[in-house]
């Protein structure tokens, strides 16, 4: 279990410090150097230039400033936005929260609605099921913008019922405001939840020991739980931690969508202004957020199953 | 993915004295849905083909007099905020929504199999590296890879499908390395290498033939996802832009939606789910994902454990 840990640790330090230096290097690279963007239409004088990059540092090598900027993000920070002035992390910050729990809502939805209906197409075979199918099959190609402008129509414009952009003040306000994006988020995920649950469940009941349990006479109830659902369960979770990968990249759109104050919406809004700082703290923390949860994905397994613990490594 | 060859399936007929045509041979092997998916597929590629012989009106001929007129004779889905004709728009925007997806996953392939083949062929070392930096860029989701390439170089359709490729090389190119790795253990490879053929002879000729129905498959399935992909950045604006014809770009409406008129936003919409649907459908069954094992499995176990204990089903028959 230990080597497994540190086996994954690893692997997820070595991704995100790879894609640091990517989205580090490329930006710096990109055509219209950064200050371009502080000065705008206007045309700076050589001095004036040379001053400003002096002072954001940009007349360095770039492995140096990669360092400085790296040591900064390692001790929180995440320095200046070139467009507002204000720290990155207290943009980033205020953002956060509000992402995650965007995240945590639609995760409950995908749960609750996922498990069930894949639990009950498992189950009952046949019209149940088949329902269940058509419906799965349609939901996972309904992309998120899709669903965002469906919702919008109908609860927002046409019923009132939520709001169309933006999230209210307080807890209260914030959670009704993200209703409608939580929703739009979890629609694709649920069908994909609830096909990998029908089969999880679908491929337990068709083991020998399962079958055995039956012949013994156990009641029904106690060989779908101890040994269909507790035998499915690994695949599961690691389907939930894809899933939730998944999720974060979506913010992306769902946030814009519903004019949500997200990471997802500062992306998109600081990738038009050029505010590359910005850009480099939110994208590297939507790595990270998805890169964690795709280690999250395999070290489940091993967290739930035993026989997987001492393996050592999962691939 | 598990049978790389095609033989159509099952071909019932009751009285099977004649050879069924290629045509029958290709419904019976696609099922109702995936012949009623290409078909929708084939409609559409058709329509993107003959946009200008199709469309009633110019796409962006805008008339504000005529804006949010509902569905009627002259405008057979309405228009939209500036008089422009929906239906129009969609016939046009099938080019643009098309395209896109088109070169990503062709590029994906073109990059993509040569890898997944070398990898697959010579094991070892070559595999572990080309296995480690599919693993690297599989970790990145496309969608903020395309979102970072358009940070760099500004928004367009270009960037866009560039990003997108390159995060769409690993999905395909796992699955070929999968797929090409059961064949070179396969005996009929080495009887070929020891004949003399050469390796690329082989690798073309023989492997990728064998796993061309899981390729193709599997390609469809990308096509569908890159699809949806680029009809997000054009919906966030960041790919096709707005004055032109698109999908994602007509999704992205959000004039029409917040006055009620649902029809210029929903319309692409639906365009778009029905179109992935139908390629993931196909794609599913071109791969060889079929239902018949499903079914066998399904009544299998609705014997055991829904009935109870009296079941003379063998176990054998759970495990497709």
């Amino acid at each position: 279990m230990g080597r497994l840990l540190l086996n994954r640790l690893g692997g997820l330090i070595t991704t995100l410090l790879l894609s640091s230096v990517a989205i580090f290097g490329s930006l710096y690279l990109a055509p219209g150097s950064p200050e371009d963007v502080l000065f705008g239409t206007r045309t700076p004088t050589p001095a004036a230039r040379a001053a400003v990059a002096h002072q954001l540092h940009l007349d360095r090598p770039l492995p140096v400033r990669y360092w400085d900027w790296l040591t900064g993000v390692l001790h929180g920070n995440l320095g200046n936005s070139m467009v507002t002035g204000q720290t990155v992390s207290s943009r980033v910050g205020a953002g956060l929260g509000v992402t995650l729990t965007l995240v945590g809502i639609s995760m409950l939805f995908v749960l609750l609605f996922g498990l069930g209906l894949g639990a009950a197409a498992a189950m009952r075979p046949g019209a149940v099921d088949a329902g269940a199918n058509a419906l799965t099959s349609v939901s996972v190609t309904v992309p998120p913008f899709v669903a965002s402008t469906v919702l919008i129509s109908i609860f927002a414009v046409h019923l009132g019922w939520f709001p169309s952009s933006g999230i209210g003040a307080g807890l209260g306000g914030e959670l009704h405001g993200l209703g409608l994006p939580a929703c739009a988020l979890a629609i694709m995920n649920c069908g994909f939840l609830a096909r990998i649950t029908r089969n999880a469940l679908l491929e337990e009941l068709g083991k020998e020991h399962v079958q055995t349990a039956v012949v013994r006479g156990l009641p029904r109830r106690i060989v779908l739980r101890d040994h269909v659902f507790r035998n499915a369960v690994p695949s599961i979770a690691t389907a939930v931690a894809l899933l939730t990968s998944g999720m974060f990249a979506s913010t992306l759109i769902v946030e814009t969508a519903f004019a949500v104050p997200g990471v997802g919406q500062l992306t998109i809004s600081s990738v038009a202004q050029k505010d590359f700082p910005v850009v480099q703290a939110v994208s590297l923390l939507l790595v990270a957020a998805f890169v964690i949860c795709n280690a999250l994905s395999d070290l489940v397994q091993a967290l739930i199953d035993p026989r997987l613990r001492t393996a050592g490594r999962t691939t | 993915m598990n049978t790389p060859t095609v033989e159509p399936v099952a071909v019932v007929t009751d009285v099977a004295v004649a050879r069924p045509s290629r045509i029958a041979r290709l419904r019976s092997s696609l099922g109702p849905a995936g012949t009623a998916a290409a078909i929708f597929l084939i409609v559409v590629l058709l329509i993107a083909i003959a946009a200008p012989l199709i469309a009633p009106y110019d796409p962006d001929a805008q008339s504000l007099l005529s804006a949010f007129a509902g569905p009627s004779g002259a405008h057979l889905l309405g228009t939209d905020d500036l008089g422009r004709d929906i239906l129009s728009r969609l016939v046009y925007g099938s080019r643009t929504s098309l395209l896109g997806p088109a070169l990503v996953v062709a590029v994906a392939l073109l990059v993509g199999i040569p890898l997944a083949l070398i990898a697959a062929w010579y094991g070892g070392a070559v595999d572990a590296i080309v296995a480690r930096i599919f693993d690297l860029v599989y970790a990145l989701p496309g969608l903020l890879l395309a979102v970072l390439a358009v940070a760099l170089f500004g928004p367009g359709l270009m960037p866009a499908v560039v990003a997108l490729s390159i995060a769409y090389i690993p999905f395909l190119a796992r699955i070929v390395r999968a797929a090409a790795r059961q064949q070179r253990v396969s005996p009929y490879v080495d009887a070929l290498a020891v004949q003399g053929f050469g390796v690329t002879r082989i690798m073309v000729r023989h492997i990728l033939r064998n796993i061309g129905p899981v390729v193709l498959g599997q390609a469809a399935i990308a096509f569908g996802y890159a699809l949806l992909d680029l009809a997000s950045l054009s919906f966030l604006g960041l790919a096709v832009q707005a004055p032109t014809a698109d999908w994602g770009v007509m999704v992205s409406d959000s004039n029409a939606l917040m006055q009620g008129y649902w029809l210029p936003v929903l319309a692409p919409g639906v365009l778009i789910v029905l179109c992935v649907l139908s390629l993931t459908v196909l794609g599913a069954r071109i791969s060889g994902e079929r239902p018949q094992p499903y079914l066998r499995m399904r009544r299998a176990t609705r014997a055991r454990v829904g009935t109870g204990a009296h079941s003379s089903t063998t176990p054998t028959g759970a495990t497709p």
